[in-house]
């Protein structure tokens, strides 16, 4: 882990600072791992000086040794414990902090590199998987070599005068090795399509689930038992045999070190030639378990490493992200004061990266006071348009303006206080009304109540039982669509921003409580900027200037009448939507 | 080992013992359920256990054989030490006039000293007898000089006796050498004595390899007696998850709909997932763990006190010191992981919290007060992993310390029955293997328990689950007629989600043949309520709906739901070809038809656009097509199912116009010649139904058509002008 790769980021930096701690970890463990090597020997100078000689001083003394020994040996163990926790802990604190400042710090389109599931589960799971694998690794396997190096030598000493002993122990070794290597050879990558198998179950469950309604309304019950059993018995029959597979480990080794003891004693029945050596060969048979089972334990590391690697370059992944939007050093116009709000779009394209640009040749001026809507069919280019105003993300061509001087040479925190925008995909905060709706603004609770008036709110917060102290679940989930989008619009009009931008943001709303809305933003708002993108028609003929998208160009700009004059794109939606009575055709 | 459920951050970081698990409510009653629901398997289980028991017998069985071997080699390696010192007392060879003279000597009743003294101080009768020697005397004066001690004391009797000898018993025995023999245990001695002076003692490998065999045989029988018993057990476990997934998933199509208000999909899918998960590999280790802790506790004890009951005593004492230390362990670390996991959660909520809400906490500048606010919370949860892992980590010392006072302790008592010759060595040594055995399997236990314990509660959840109860049909069933019309009658409706919360309250309304009903409302007034009762979702609380005059509580809901076609907004296709997921409204309809209704919906046209045409396969996610293109996909389904009468919601928006158009047109096909319900949002549609329903928080307030509503001038009205006015 503590290699150093190509990329910009290790994770060894996170454990640079807990070098101290690690050493002295290490250095317990060391001490732990030569008290427990010593343990045999003891065990077998208290058979063969004291028990086989009759004599009880000697059984005392290495008893009293032993017991002396194991104390240590366990204080070792507890200062290991403490030390490694304590690491362990540190690091995953340290990376699981460097990660969400991070990702904090993504721009839109950083952030849309990974899906958000998968940016969660590297910020959670694969650090905590990273956390148990330093643990395992400060408090197990750092102490292998020493014990399997040790029982060598130990064993080899041992030995003497019964020189074939030694080969017991690396026939057993290679055995083991080969054995542990072949059943994950064969069960390896059965668990990998257990785990494929386990989503499929999961899905046609999670399927059924959503489509309650229609698998009954069709009666395909059957349909549905039918399929969830497929994907149940393609599971079962890969656990079946991934897990038979396994079952197999433990009995194997466990015939193996027992054929290694009978092998030891055969082969001292040969050589042995005077008591001392039937004692070394009892204490022989403990080294040799000692070192079979370090090579356990090894092999421990190769079961475990692939994931804990894994998680590692996942985590790298999300740390050596460069961030694609950040602040201008050189020319920061940094007002903190409120702008006028007058936006430009000077022949703006944008590209994500392909050949061909999703927006292009973007012209308009929004000015304060007015409202500007934006109107087009899904995947026009809407949002990436309005997107570019609060540097969600940045033109790849021309220049966005506000009041005359590009968005990119704001200081960005001056340029998004400047902004109030209710994304597309609005979020709510778990939390109360109130703390939603003065996010991010600390307003006072006189503008919160006016902003939750003017995004007509007013009626459903009052109903519930705390007014606007109710609780909001993880999301927004305890909130229907419709009072999610108004508790967002309330939330960008309380920090009474010179500059509006509502994407899509009165879909869930009906038409009347639309109506209500625009009509206070308009009276409320007279000075602001607002910037309306919508796929109603309804919602925006009242507005002052409407764009009309097709394929990433403005094909259309003007107002309601003109452009069902002179505008075919236009024209198509608002007929698809409205009768031609009611557009006054 | 990697069979750890799908994807679950709130999850516990695993690994480290089950510490702090749930409980079952009533751990008894599930068991019996549990064992009830393993009836089919429970020979097999029974089959393993006897395995299992069988398996660790013969394990058993092996140090106590094994010590045999030791002994056999222990007495082989004294034997060659005795002889190896004995050798140092050699007697020297005796010439026959030497050996005349020592007879002589031997009567006198002298000892061997005799020989090595200055003739001045010997009896005048000695010195006769020995200058028969002649010229041998001075040689053997030095040999005799030469002689341990103990040698020399000896009666010139004896000396002469020891040259007769035929085992190291009598030797030793005529040259008095009995410190000899004494340095090693008693129970040694009488089978050293015995051994011949004429060859090299050699160890007896005969004997010994008979016991290795009779172990290896042993080991390969246990060996192979665990691992069909692991086999058999996997092949329950799975057999046991795989019923149980299937129980559940059947579950979910006959349980009422309400009961999926009460629970998350969350919890629902976590029956699936994490409890038949947590019972598959309960059964599959746990259980066999069990059996054999318990055998391998009861079987060590039998062969202890087989040994020596005095030890098994000592070794029992240490028990319950090492059972209060690792309970008091157990108890202080579960208070830690409950911290630990609380602190997980917090920090994995908010980390999903401040993630998903991305674009938010950037366009509010509040990326500094969430980095704060996530730092706490990241340092709580470093406190307590921390605590917990220092926690979990102490177990291990603490039982090995003890384990290790157990074991000298069975040392010193050991050694000294040992010495006194109650016992062997090899006795011994079997015994110190035994309380090595002793104490894994009571550790073993411990965490049993508990892994028993949240085994439980998981059958728990999973038996409260199958146990519900199911949608039932109506007593008094009436066949429903092949010919339906399509009329609908509601008749003084009156329903609520919870009955203590009636939201339609008297609801009554004559639809004819052919109708076509738009349901109009604001999001949320309950526009799919109706919906729902219609097809049977949900039953009545009063009054009753009526199809053809038919109370559709009396007819069985595969009928009824046969003749109510339905068209969500939300669109549900599932992995599979275009084909399937058209046939999904007529499961036997042929090719033809598919396509036939897929013509009908405008879904032909880009269908055959696509790779495959109707083959052309549709993701889990069903996101590789646009969702104007699956609502056209829904509307061919419903059009293959013919049905009588129709419910259709029509979509809000979110699609480009040209598809819109395409969608309007196929519902409008669709319509023709079937009592329809829209969900309208298009005042087109509105405005040509023969009927709206308006609704409001739920309830039904206003019904009419467009002209009679705007007439009314109410809520309707309110809502129509909205759109209009300037």
């Amino acid at each position: 882990m503590q290699k150093k790769d190509n990329e910009k980021v290790g994770l060894g930096k996170f454990y640079k600072p807990y070098w101290l701690l690690i050493f002295m970890s290490i250095t317990f463990l060391g001490l732990q791992a030569t008290c427990n090597l010593q343990l045999p020997e003891f065990m077998a100078n208290i058979v063969s000086q004291g028990i086989a000689v009759s004599n009880m001083d000697k059984v005392l003394y290495w008893g009293g040794l032993m017991i002396g020994l194991t104390l240590f040996s366990s204080i070792c163990a507890i200062l290991v414990g403490y030390f490694s926790s304590k690491v362990a802990s540190s690091v995953a604190r340290d990376i699981r902090k460097a990660c969400f400042e991070k990702v904090m710090a993504f721009s839109a389109e950083d952030y849309n590199k990974f899906d958000q599931a998968s940016l969660v589960t590297r910020s959670t799971n694969d650090i905590t998987q990273l956390q148990m694998f330093t643990l395992v690794l400060l408090r197990m396997i750092m102490m292998t070599p020493i014990m399997g190096i040790g029982g060598v030598i130990k064993a080899v000493k041992l030995s003497s005068g019964m020189g074939s002993l030694a080969w017991v122990i690396f026939v057993a070794v290679a055995v083991i090795m080969t054995t542990i290597a072949i059943l994950l050879m064969i069960a390896q990558p059965k668990f990998m399509k257990m785990q494929k198998a386990i989503d499929g179950v999961n899905q046609v469950s999670s399927d059924e689930l959503t489509g309650m309604m229609v698998i009954r309304a069709f009666n395909t019950q059957d349909v549905e038992q039918k399929r969830f059993d497929d994907a149940n018995k393609h599971l079962t029959g890969l656990s079946l045999f991934a897990n038979r597979t396994m079952v197999s480990l433990m009995p194997m080794m466990m015939l193996v070190m027992n054929a290694v003891s009978i092998a030891i004693v055969w082969i001292a029945s040969f050589e042995a030639e005077d008591i001392n050596q039937v004692a070394n060969m009892m204490a022989f048979i403990q080294y040799a378990m000692f070192i079979i089972t370090s090579f356990m334990l090894i092999s421990m590391v190769f079961v475990m490493m692939p994931r804990a690697v894994v998680s590692s370059k996942r985590i790298k992944e999300i740390l050596n992200t460069d961030i694609s939007i950040v602040n201008s050093e050189e020319h920061q116009t940094a007002t903190g004061e409120k702008v006028v709000g007058d936006v430009e779009f000077r022949n703006v394209a944008y590209s994500y990266g392909g050949d061909a640009n999703a927006v292009e040749g973007i012209s308009f001026k929004a000015l304060h006071g007015q409202t500007t809507a934006i109107i087009g069919s899904t995947g026009s280019g809407k949002s990436t348009i309005i997107n570019m105003i609060p540097r969600l993300t940045d033109a790849t061509q021309g220049e966005v303006l506000i009041d005359g001087i590009n968005v990119k040479d704001y200081n960005l925190h001056d340029l998004r206080e400047n902004i109030g925008f209710v994304p597309q995909k609005n979020y709510l905060f778990s939390g109360s009304i109130a703390s939603n709706v003065g996010y991010g603004s600390n307003a006072d609770i006189q503008t919160i109540n006016q902003s939750i008036d003017i995004a007509q709110a007013r009626h459903f917060v009052d109903n519930k039982s705390n007014g606007i102290d109710s609780e909001i679940a993880q999301g927004g989930g305890n909130v229907s669509g419709g009072q999610k989008q108004r508790l967002a619009i309330a939330r960008a009009i309380s920090k009474q921003a010179p500059i509006y931008v509502f994407d899509d943001s009165f879909s869930a709303l009906d038409f009347k409580t639309d109506k209500a809305l625009r009509k206070a933003l308009r009276e409320e708002l007279d000075q602001a900027t607002i910037i309306i993108v919508a796929q109603r028609v309804g919602t925006i003929k009242n507005a002052d200037q409407i764009i009309v998208l097709d394929d990433g160009k403005i094909v259309g700009l003007g107002k309601h009448e003109e452009l069902l004059q002179n505008c075919d794109v236009y024209r198509e939606i608002a007929t698809s939507q409205l009768s031609k009575e009611e557009l006054g055709l | 080992m990697n069979n750890n459920a799908p994807r679950r951050p709130m999850g516990p970081p695993g690994g480290h013992g089950n510490f702090g698990g749930q409980k079952a409510k009533n751990f008894s009653k599930t068991m019996g359920k549990t064992i009830k629901y393993l009836r089919r398997d429970l020979v097999v289980i029974i089959v393993a256990f006897m395995l299992a028991i069988g398996g660790v017998i013969a394990t058993l069985l092996v140090p106590d054989i094994l010590g045999g071997a030791t002994d056999t080699l222990m007495t082989g390696a004294m034997q060659k030490t005795i002889y190896k010192e004995i050798k140092k007392y050699d007697l020297p060879q005796l010439p026959a006039e030497t050996k005349a003279v020592f007879e002589e000597l031997a009567e006198l009743d002298v000892d061997m000293r005799v020989l090595a003294m200055e003739d001045e101080d010997r009896t005048p009768e000695q010195n006769e007898i020995i200058n028969k020697l002649g010229v041998a005397k001075p040689i053997v004066k030095n040999v005799v000089q030469q002689m341990p001690e103990s040698m020399k004391s000896n009666k010139v009797s004896n000396f002469l006796k020891a040259y007769s000898a035929t085992t190291i018993g009598e030797y030793v025995e005529c040259l008095n050498l009995n410190e000899v023999l004494n340095k090693i245990p008693s129970n040694y001695r009488d089978a050293v004595a015995k051994t011949s002076l004429d060859v090299t003692p050699s160890i007896d490998t005969d004997a010994i390899v008979d016991i290795l065999i009779k172990i290896l045989i042993l080991v390969a029988l246990s060996a192979v007696l665990s691992y069909i018993q692991g086999f058999l057990l996997a092949g329950v476990a799975q057999r046991v998850s795989y019923r149980f997934r299937r129980d559940i998933n059947a579950k979910f199509d006959k349980l009422p709909l309400s009961y999926f208000d009460k629970m998350t999909r969350g919890e629902i899918m976590s029956l699936v997932t994490n409890d038949v998960d947590t019972i598959s590999t309960s059964l599959n280790q746990s259980l066999s763990q069990l059996v054999t802790s318990i055998t391998t506790i009861v079987g060590v004890f039998i062969m202890m006190i087989k040994i020596s009951w005095k030890l098994t005593l000592i070794a029992i004492a240490i028990l319950p010191l090492t059972m209060i230390a690792t309970m008091l362990v157990v108890r202080k670390s579960q208070k830690y992981f409950a911290g630990q996991q609380k602190s997980l959660a917090n920090v994995n909520g908010f980390i999903e919290e401040n993630f998903a809400g991305h674009n938010v906490v950037k366009l509010f500048n509040n990326e500094q007060a969430s980095v704060e606010q996530f730092s706490q919370y990241n340092e709580e949860l470093r406190d307590s992993a921390q605590q917990s892992q220092f926690f979990a980590g102490l177990m291990h010392p603490l039982t090995m310390l003890m384990g290790d006072i157990g074991y000298v302790c069975v040392c010193v008592v050991g050694g000294t029955l040992a010495i006194n010759g109650s016992i062997t060595v090899g006795n011994v040594q079997a015994f110190l293997q035994y309380v090595k055995q002793f104490n894994q399997p009571i550790n073993q236990l411990s965490s049993i328990t508990n892994t028993l314990q949240s085994t439980m509660a998981a059958a728990e959840r999973v038996f409260e689950f199958l146990e519900e109860e199911d949608e039932k049909e109506s007593e008094n069933v009436v066949e429903c007629p092949s010919d339906i019309k399509g009329s609908v009658t509601f008749d003084h409706v009156r329903f609520g989600y919870n009955p203590d919360k009636i939201i339609i309250n008297d609801f009554c309304c004559d639809v004819l043949p052919s109708q076509r009903i738009a349901l109009v409302g604001p999001t949320g007034a309950g526009k799919t309520t109706i919906v729902k009762l219609l097809m049977r979702f949900y039953d009545l609380n009063g009054g009753s709906i009526k199809l053809d005059g038919i109370d559709i509580t009396k007819l069985r809901r595969r009928d009824l739901r046969q003749n109510v076609g339905m068209v969500l907004q939300d669109t549900w296709l599932f992995g599979g070809t275009i084909m399937d997921n058209i046939r999904y409204g007529r499961l036997d309809a042929t090719d033809e038809e598919v396509v036939e209704a897929a013509k009908i919906a405008y879904a032909d046209h880009f269908i055959n656009t696509l790779p495959g045409g109707y083959n052309f396969v549709i993701n889990a996610d069903a996101d590789n097509i646009s969702q104007g293109q699956k609502q056209l996909l829904t509307i061919a389904r419903a059009i293959l199912a013919n049905p009588k009468i129709l419910i259709l919601d029509e979509a809000t928006s979110s699609v480009d116009t040209r598809t819109e158009q395409l969608i309007q047109n196929a519902m409008e096909r669709l319509m023709q010649g079937r009592t329809s319900f829209v969900i309208a949002h298009r005042l087109s549609t509105i405005k040509n139904a023969d009927k709206i329903l308006v609704l409001k928080e739920g309830d039904i307030i206003e019904q009419g058509t467009h002209q009679e509503l705007l007439e009314q001038n109410g809520f309707y009205a309110e809502l129509y002008n909205a759109q209009f006015e300037q």
